[in-house]
C-alpha cells in the first residue's frame, strides 16, 4: 500500500479483527466484536496464559509510568495506546500529578473514536490519530503540538506496539527519529513480544498466525534486538528483562506462569 | 482453592480473634480490624489470579478492604439486610474482576472465612450466622452479575458507537475528499481520465474531451486503442507493469490521434489506484497538451540545426551526428567499438572567383543549387550532408560497410556536380575537391576526424581539384603542420609567439666573444618551440617573412645596442641577422635597415646581414642593388652556407660581401685527430682565397676543441658552434667565459 492517494482516508472494516479490540478482550473487556473474540479464542487455545501476559504488560507499564513521574516527567506520549480500559496511563499519571499532560496515539480508527469519547472534556489527556510508522505524523499532529513541549523531557511509551512493526517498516529508524525529537532527560518505555526460550514454539507460531489475519502481523524480537531500540538511550536497571522482572513491587516467583517470559520490558534515559 | 478446613462455628472465630489480640497486644477494636485485614488478604489471594486487573496484589488487597468491611458490617447489623452486599459485587467488577469464572472464588472465600474472621461472636447463634452468610453471598452474586452485565452492555455499546463514529468520520472524510476531487477533476486544465486495469476508459473530464476531440470518440474505448507510429514500445510495457501492480507511477510523452485525425502530443502521468487492501484497481491518467510547445521546440530545433540559406543540416547538427557516429556505444548503451566512420569533406573549386566576379547573390544561388544536388546523393538514413561553412559541405556516413562505400559516396557527389548549374541562362560549372576519411571509431574525436578530412581535401585541391583523395595518416601529419602553421603565422606574430635567441660568435685568434647570430624561434601554443627550419620556408612562401624578418632585425639590433651599453668596452659587438631572399626583393628593405640603425643608434659596422649563397649567385645587378646600398651604409654582408651551392668562385669578387660563412659540411672531418687531410686542404684554399678578396671567414658548427684548433691553425677568423655555446637567451652571452677558446 505504498502510494495510496492521500485523499483517500483509511476505510474501516469491523469484519476484520483489530489488534486493539483483541487485546481488550484479553484484558477482560467487552470493547470487542465477535470477529475479535473469535480470533482471540484461537490465540487463547494455543497459549491460555495470554491474558496474564497482557495483565503483566499493563502492570509493567504502570510501574514504568510511575518511575517516570518520580523523575519529574510531566508529559507522556503513548503511541499504540489501544482501547482505554481500567488503569490507563492518564489515570496512573493523574493520581500522582493531576497537571501532567498525556497524548495517546493510535492508528486504529475505532480505538481513536473510543478514546475520544472517554477523554471528552479531559483537559490533560487527548488522543491523536496517527501512524507510528510515520513518526512525523505523530510529532507534527496538532494534538501533540498543542499538548507537549518537546523541548522538555517526555516519557515516550511504545508499549506492546513495536512488535507490530516489521523490519520493512524500518522499526529502528522510526524509533531513532522519535528519539531525535526528544529533549535530554526524556525516557523511552518499551514492552515487546519475544520468542520463548530463544525458539518460536508451535504455540507462539499459532498466535502469530492469528495476528497475520489482523493485517498487523506480530514480530517477536530477541533481547539484543529489543535492546537495539534503546540506541541513544542509557538503559536503566535492570535492562531489558521479562515483564514481571522490571522493578517489580513484589519479587517474581518461580511459580509465575512461564508464558510471562514471552514479554520483555525496558526503560531508557536520553542523556 | 484454599486447603484450610472451614471452621464449623462462630465461636471459633472468637478464639482466633483472641489469639490475634494476644500477639498484637492491642485493644479489641484493633483486633477486629486486623481480622478484617486478614480476611481481605485471603480474599485477595484467591481472587487476584483470576482477575484481569493491572493493580499489584497489594493494591488489590487495599481495594478489597472496604468491600470486606461492608460485608462484615452487613453481617453484624442488628437488622440484617443482605441487599447492601450487592454493592460488594459491583465493586469487584469495577476493580476489573470481569471474568465470570472468578465468582466461585469470590463466594468461596466469603463462605469459608467471613464468619470465621469477621463473625459477630457469641451475640448471634451459629445457625443465624450461616444463613446470613449465604444470603450475603447471594447478594454479592447478584451485584456481580448485574454489574458485569451493565458493564458489558455499556462497553459493547460504547465500542459500537466508537465504530460507528469512526465509520462516519471516515465516510465524511471520504465524502469531503471526493467532493474536492470532483471539483478538481471537473475544472482542471489538465486532461484527467480514469480507466480500469485493462484500460477501459471509465471517466474523463472536460479538458481531456476537448483535447481528444469529442466525447463519443472517447467513450467505450480502451486507452491502448489510441496508437500512433511516433510512440515507442516503452509506453506499453510501462503500462503493463503498472496494471500488474509492479509500479505505482510512470511519466511519458506520447502522441495520440485526435478525432479529426490530427495529432495530440501529451505529457502523460499515469498513477495506479489501489483498493484498501493494496490491490491494483484503477489507473489515473493526467494529460497535458504539449502539442504547441513541441511544435515550437521542433521549429526552434530545426532552426538551430539547419543552415538558413540551403536548409541543409548545419555545423551543429553535423557535429552531433558525427559525435554519435563516433561513439563506441549505440543508443541503447550496447558496446559498438567495432563500428567504423566515414566522412567526405567537400570544398567547391573556384567558388571564391564566382562570388567575386558575379556577386554574392549569384554565389548564394549557386550554393542552394549545389545543396539540392548534394541532398540527392544521400541514399540512406545513416548518411547526412551538412553545410559547415561558406562553400564547405560534409557528408557523414555512420558505420559504412567499407572504404569503397565511402568513396562511392564521394564519387556520387563529384558526379552530381559534374553538370554545370544553370542560373539565368548562364551555365556555371561547379567542381569540388573531396577529402575522404574512413576508419574505426574510438580512436579519435570529431574535431580530429574533420581536420583530417579538411587536410585531405586540400591535398585533392593541390592535385588539381575535381577529385577525391583518401586520408593517409602520414600525409596528414605533414600537411597538418604545414597547413596549420602557415595559417597561424600572422596571428602568432601579433600575439608575440616569436622570440630571438643568440649564438655566440668567437674570434678564433684570441677566443674573445665578438658578437652573436640572432636566431628566431616560435613558441607555438600546441607544438612547443619550433626552430626556423620548421616555419621560415612557410613564412617565405606566404610573404609573412617580410614582417617577421623586420621584427627579428629590430629585436636583434636593440639587443646589440643593449650589450654595447652595458658590457663591452672595446669594439662594438657584432650582431648577425639572417635575410631571406624574399626580403631582398622587398622594395622597403634598405629604408627599413636604415631606420632600424637610426632608431637603435647601433653603429652600422656592428650589424651583419647574412644572405644565402643561393640567393646571390646568379643574381643580376638590379637584384644586388639594395644589398649594395646596405653595404654602403657600412653594414657587413655575410655569404651564408657557403659551399652548398654551385658557387662561381670568381663572382665573389663582384658581390657586396665582406664575410664568408663556411658551411659545417666542410669541417666535419676535423672534429677528431688526425683530421681529414683533403678537407684540411680545401678549407686552407678557401681561406686563402677569401683573405685574398679581403673577406673574413666564419666557420659554423664547431663542436670540438680539436676542430677549433685545426680551424685556427688554418687561419679562419671567427667560429660558432656548440663547442662555444648554443643559441640561448641574450643574457647567456654575459656569462660566457672564454678560457677554453684560447
Ligand atoms: C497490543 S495494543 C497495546 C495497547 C497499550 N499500549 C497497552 O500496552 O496496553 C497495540 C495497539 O497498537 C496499535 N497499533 C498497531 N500498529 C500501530 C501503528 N503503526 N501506529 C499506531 N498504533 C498502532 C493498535 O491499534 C493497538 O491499539
Amino acid at each position: 500500500m505504498t502510494d495510496r492517494p492521500s485523499w483517500a482516508p483509511p476505510g474501516i472494516d469491523i469484519t476484520v479483527p483489530s489488534v486493539s479490540r483483541v487485546y481488550d478482550y484479553f484484558l477482560g473487556g467487552s470493547h470487542n466484536f465477535e470477529v475479535d473474540r473469535e480470533a482471540a479464542r484461537v490465540a487463547l487455545k494455543a497459549i491460555p496464559a495470554i491474558p496474564k501476559v497482557g495483565q503483566a504488560n499493563r502492570a509493567a507499564m504502570r510501574r514504568a509510568v510511575r518511575h517516570a513521574v518520580g523523575r519529574g516527567i510531566d508529559q507522556f506520549l503513548d503511541i499504540g495506546s489501544g482501547i482505554p480500559t481500567f488503569g490507563n496511563v492518564h489515570e496512573v499519571v493523574h493520581t500522582l500529578n493531576p497537571a501532567a499532560n498525556v497524548v495517546y496515539v493510535d492508528n486504529d480508527p475505532v480505538a481513536v473514536a473510543h478514546s475520544k469519547a472517554v477523554l471528552d472534556g479531559n483537559e490533560h489527556a487527548t488522543i491523536a490519530a496517527a501512524d507510528l510508522r510515520d513518526p512525523r505524523s505523530v510529532l507534527d499532529h496538532p494534538e501533540t503540538q498543542r499538548m507537549l513541549d518537546l523541548d522538555r523531557p517526555v516519557a515516550l511509551l511504545l508499549v506492546a506496539v513495536l512488535h507490530f512493526l516489521r523490519d520493512t517498516d524500518n522499526a529502528y529508524a522510526v524509533v531513532g527519529e522519535l528519539r531525535d525529537a526528544l529533549a535530554p532527560g526524556s525516557v523511552l518505555v518499551i514492552t515487546h513480544a519475544t520468542p520463548q526460550a530463544g525458539l518460536l514454539s508451535d504455540d507462539q507460531r499459532r498466535v502469530q498466525d492469528v495476528y497475520q489475519r489482523t493485517s498487523t502481523p506480530l514480530i517477536m524480537r530477541t533481547v539484543p534486538e529489543v535492546e537495539r531500540f534503546f540506541t541513544g538511550f542509557e538503559l536503566l536497571d535492570p535492562g531489558v528483562v521479562p515483564l514481571n522482572h522490571w522493578r517489580p513491587d513484589t519479587p517474581p516467583s518461580d511459580d509465575d506462569d512461564p508464558a510471562l517470559l514471552t514479554g520483555l520490558a525496558g526503560v531508557g534515559l536520553k542523556a | 482453592m484454599t486447603a484450610q478446613p472451614a471452621a464449623p462455628r462462630c465461636r471459633a472465630a472468637g478464639g482466633t480473634a483472641r489469639a490475634v489480640g494476644r500477639t498484637g497486644g492491642g485493644p479489641a477494636l484493633s483486633t477486629s480490624r486486623d481480622n478484617l485485614a486478614r480476611f481481605a488478604a485471603i480474599w485477595s489471594r484467591a481472587i487476584y489470579p483470576v482477575t484481569a486487573t493491572s493493580m499489584t496484589s497489594a493494591e488489590f488487597e487495599q481495594h478489597l478492604l472496604p468491600l470486606a468491611r461492608l460485608l462484615r458490617d452487613t453481617l453484624h447489623a442488628e437488622r440484617f439486610d443482605p441487599r447492601a452486599a450487592i454493592r460488594v459485587g459491583e465493586g469487584l467488577v469495577a476493580a476489573h474482576c470481569t471474568d465470570p469464572e472468578s465468582l466461585p472464588s469470590i463466594l468461596g472465600v466469603i463462605d469459608a472465612y467471613l464468619v470465621l474472621y469477621c463473625g459477630p461472636g457469641l451475640d448471634l447463634p451459629a445457625e443465624e450466622c450461616r444463613v446470613r452468610c449465604s444470603r450475603l453471598q447471594h447478594a454479592v452474586a447478584v451485584g456481580f452479575s448485574h454489574a458485569l452485565r451493565e458493564r458489558t452492555l455499556y462497553e459493547q455499546e460504547s465500542i459500537s458507537r466508537a465504530a460507528l463514529n469512526a465509520k462516519t468520520e471516515a465516510e465524511s472524510a471520504l465524502a469531503a475528499s471526493e467532493a474536492r476531487f470532483r471539483a478538481v477533476f471537473e475544472t482542471a486544465a489538465v486532461g484527467i481520465g480514469i480507466a480500469d486495469l485493462e484500460g477501459n476508459v471509465l471517466e474523463v473530464n472536460e479538458s481531456l474531451t476537448r483535447m481528444l476531440g469529442s466525447e463519443s470518440y472517447i467513450r467505450h474505448r480502451r486507452a491502448g486503442d489510441w496508437t500512433h507510429p511516433d510512440n515507442g514500445p516503452e509506453g506499453d510495457s510501462l503500462n503493463r507493469e503498472l496494471a500488474r501492480g509492479e509500479r505505482d507511477h510512470y511519466h511519458i510523452e506520447k502522441a495520440y490521434p485526435r478525432a479529426d485525425g490530427s495529432v495530440l502530443w501529451a505529457d502523460v502521468q499515469v498513477s495506479l489506484l489501489r483498493d484498501a487492501a493494496g490491490r491494483p484497481q484503477y489507473q489515473l491518467g493526467l494529460l497535458e497538451d504539449i502539442t504547441e510547445r513541441r511544435r515550437l521546440l521542433e521549429r526552434l530545433r530545426h532552426q538551430a540545426t539547419h543552415d538558413a540559406l540551403t536548409a541543409l543540416p548545419n555545423r551543429a547538427l553535423f557535429f552531433e551526428r558525427l559525435d554519435r557516429a563516433l561513439s563506441t556505444t549505440d543508443e541503447h548503451g550496447a558496446d559498438r567499438a567495432d563500428r567504423r566512420i566515414g566522412v567526405c569533406y567537400l570544398d567547391l573549386d573556384g567558388f571564391k572567383a564566382v562570388n567575386d566576379s558575379l556577386g554574392h547573390a549569384v554565389g548564394d544561388r549557386l550554393l542552394v543549387a549545389v545543396a539540392e544536388r548534394l541532398r540527392r546523393c544521400v541514399t540512406s538514413p545513416d548518411q547526412l550532408v551538412a553545410r559547415i561553412g561558406g562553400d564547405e559541405f560534409v557528408a557523414v556516413y555512420a558505420d559504412p560497410p567499407s572504404l569503397a562505400a565511402v568513396t562511392e559516396l564521394a564519387g556520387r557527389i563529384l558526379k552530381a556536380l559534374s553538370t554545370p548549374v544553370l542560373l539565368d541562362d548562364r551555365q556555371l560549372p561547379v567542381h569540388g575537391s573531396i577529402g575522404v576519411v574512413h576508419g574505426p571509431v574510438g580512436t579519435r574525436g570529431a574535431a580530429d576526424v574533420l581536420r583530417s578530412a579538411d587536410i585531405t581535401m586540400y591535398r585533392a585541391k593541390e592535385l588539381g581539384g575535381n577529385r577525391y583523395e583518401v586520408a593517409d595518416p602520414d600525409a596528414d601529419a605533414r600537411a597538418i603542420t604545414r597547413h596549420g602553421l602557415t595559417n597561424q603565422l600572422p596571428s602568432a606574430l601579433r600575439h608575440g609567439e616569436f622570440f630571438v635567441e643568440y649564438q655566440p660568435l668567437i674570434g678564433l685568434e684570441d677566443g674573445v666573444v665578438l658578437g652573436a647570430e640572432a636566431l628566431v624561434r616560435w613558441c607555438h601554443p600546441v607544438h612547443g618551440v619550433l626552430g626556423p627550419d620548421q616555419f621560415i620556408p612557410l613564412a617565405e612562401s606566404t610573404g609573412q617573412i617580410v614582417p617577421l624578418g623586420r621584427w627579428v632585425l629590430e629585436q636583434a639590433a636593440q639587443q646589440a645596442r643593449d650589450w654595447q651599453d652595458r658590457r663591452f668596452t672595446g669594439p662594438a659587438p657584432r650582431i648577425n641577422v639572417n635575410l631571406s631572399p624574399v626580403q631582398l626583393t622587398h622594395p622597403d628593405l634598405v629604408a627599413e635597415v636604415a631606420a632600424v640603425l637610426d632608431e637603435t643608434g647601433l653603429p652600422p659596422s656592428a650589424l651583419c646581414l647574412e644572405v644565402t649563397e643561393s640567393a646571390l649567385i646568379g643574381a643580376n645587378e638590379d637584384a644586388l642593388k639594395p644589398l649594395r646600398r646596405i653595404a654602403d651604409l657600412g653594414v657587413a654582408i655575410a655569404l651564408d652556407d657557403f659551399g652548398t651551392g654551385y658557387s662561381n668562385l670568381s663572382s665573389l669578387r663582384w658581390l657586396p660581401v665582406s664575410v664568408l660563412k663556411l658551411d659545417r659540411s666542410f669541417t666535419r672531418g676535423m672534429r677528431q685527430h688526425p683530421a681529414d687531410p683533403v678537407e684540411m686542404k680545401i678549407v686552407e684554399g678557401i681561406v686563402s682565397l677569401a683573405h685574398t678578396l679581403n673577406l673574413t671567414v666564419t666557420v659554423e658548427g664547431v663542436e670540438t676543441r680539436t676542430q677549433a684548433e685545426h680551424l685556427r691553425a688554418l687561419g679562419c677568423d671567427t667560429a660558432q658552434g656548440w663547442y662555444y655555446g648554443k643559441a640561448g637567451p641574450a643574457d647567456q652571452l654575459h656569462a660566457l667565459t672564454l678560457a677554453d677558446a684560447v
